[in-house]
């Protein structure tokens, strides 16, 4: 250990804490923010079809995946075999 | 008007149980009638920082149950006449806590006290959300570190989304307690700011409490701070928490401790 070394200032670290928080808490905030978007889709679906026919909440599955590239949805309806009678 | 205020933060190990003791003393100290609390079923400790575990008999859930009448279960403190204890269950189950049992409870103690503070567990469960449910105010207490701070955000949240105030379309009142707080690590860049801490979360600052070791002093007796060494920074930071809580302005310091000559020569001894 040199003299210098010994009176050499440590990096700041709060700075560094800071920054990671504010990121972190930018993205978090987004999430909580959006509504439970699942939820909205499968209402308005239901809407929707209920216009036509009637379909049970159980029949309708709403699938979001969110990958880092590549996100996907998938809406899943099952028709009741009488309903375009 | 009684005032209902809840001590939370998100994470444990923060100083609610501490600073629910600390400011409920210091409110009492200052001639307002007030009721602590204990929320934390299972996993009590606010008896214990009291020095009241003695003199447990019934608890919040027997008086939600019907088992014990409200005046039974409150514990009045023997050193501040003004300042009385509702200790949570140690064994029972937290499910027992029910909406309409802590509403009916809370309104009760509305007509007794001109302060009720809720001494929340950690977390964001159950237990967390009853104690915010009833409140007018908000006590957030955060540590300056990072996932200390980024639970305060989601408590923040929280209490904008889940409180029955928030419900009614009315505004929560919030407050941060920035807690075992060092000045001087903070001016060499080793610790957050307080202007970091409060550009992050922002909302108003209640006081700074500087890191100290009355604090477990305190604790070790069975006693807030704020009786057991009134003089200590701690006690003095909480002193004017509790100003500003009632509504006075303040000009913000970090209280420091009071270092004699002597022992700035010889270095500090734990008296």
């Amino acid at each position: 250990m040199t003299l210098f070394t010994l009176f050499r200032r440590r990096p700041a670290t709060a700075p560094v804490a800071r920054e990671r928080l504010q990121i972190l808490l930018a993205h978090e905030r987004a999430l909580a923010s959006q509504p439970d978007l699942v939820g909205v889709l499968l209402d308005e679906i239901l809407t929707v079809i209920g216009r036509h026919f009637t379909v049970e909440r159980d029949q309708v599955h709403v699938k979001l995946d969110r990958g880092s590239n590549v996100s996907t949805l998938e809406i899943g309806i099952e028709m009741p075999s009488h309903a375009m009678a | 008007m009684a005032k209902v205020v809840v001590v939370t933060s998100g994470k444990g190990g923060v100083g609610k149980t501490t600073s629910s003791a600390a400011l409920g003393a210091a409110l009492a100290q200052s001639g307002m009638n007030v009721v602590l609390i204990d929320f934390d079923v299972g996993l009590r400790n606010l008896d214990l920082v009291m020095g009241a575990e003695r003199r447990v008999v019934f608890d919040l859930i027997n008086v939600i149950q019907g088992d014990a009448k409200l005046a039974q279960a409150l514990i009045r403190d023997r050193r501040i006449e003004t300042l009385s204890l509702l200790p949570a269950s140690q064994t029972r189950d937290k499910d027992a806590l029910t909406p309409e049992g802590v509403g009916r409870v809370i309104e009760d103690l509305r007509e007794k006290f001109d302060y009720i503070i809720c001494d929340s567990p950690a977390g964001i469960e159950r237990g967390a959300t009853l104690a915010m449910h009833h409140a007018d105010t908000a006590i957030v207490v955060t540590n300056p570190e990072v996932s200390s701070v980024r639970d305060s955000d989601r408590i923040i949240g929280l209490l904008d989304s889940k409180t029955a105030r928030a419900a009614r379309g009315e505004r929560i009142e919030k407050h941060l307690l920035l807690t075992r707080y060092d000045a001087a690590r903070a001016l060499r860049g080793e610790m957050l700011k307080v202007e970091d801490v409060l550009e992050i979360l922002s909302i108003p600052l209640l006081g700074i409490i500087p890191e100290s070791q009355e604090v477990l002093k305190a604790s070790n007796i069975g006693s807030p701070v704020t009786l057991s060494n009134p003089s200590s920074a701690p006690a003095r930071a909480y002193f004017d928490a509790v100003k500003r809580l009632r509504g006075e302005s303040l000009a913000m310091s970090v209280p420091g401790e009071k270092v004699g000559f002597i022992s700035k020569l010889f270095g500090r001894k734990a008296a």
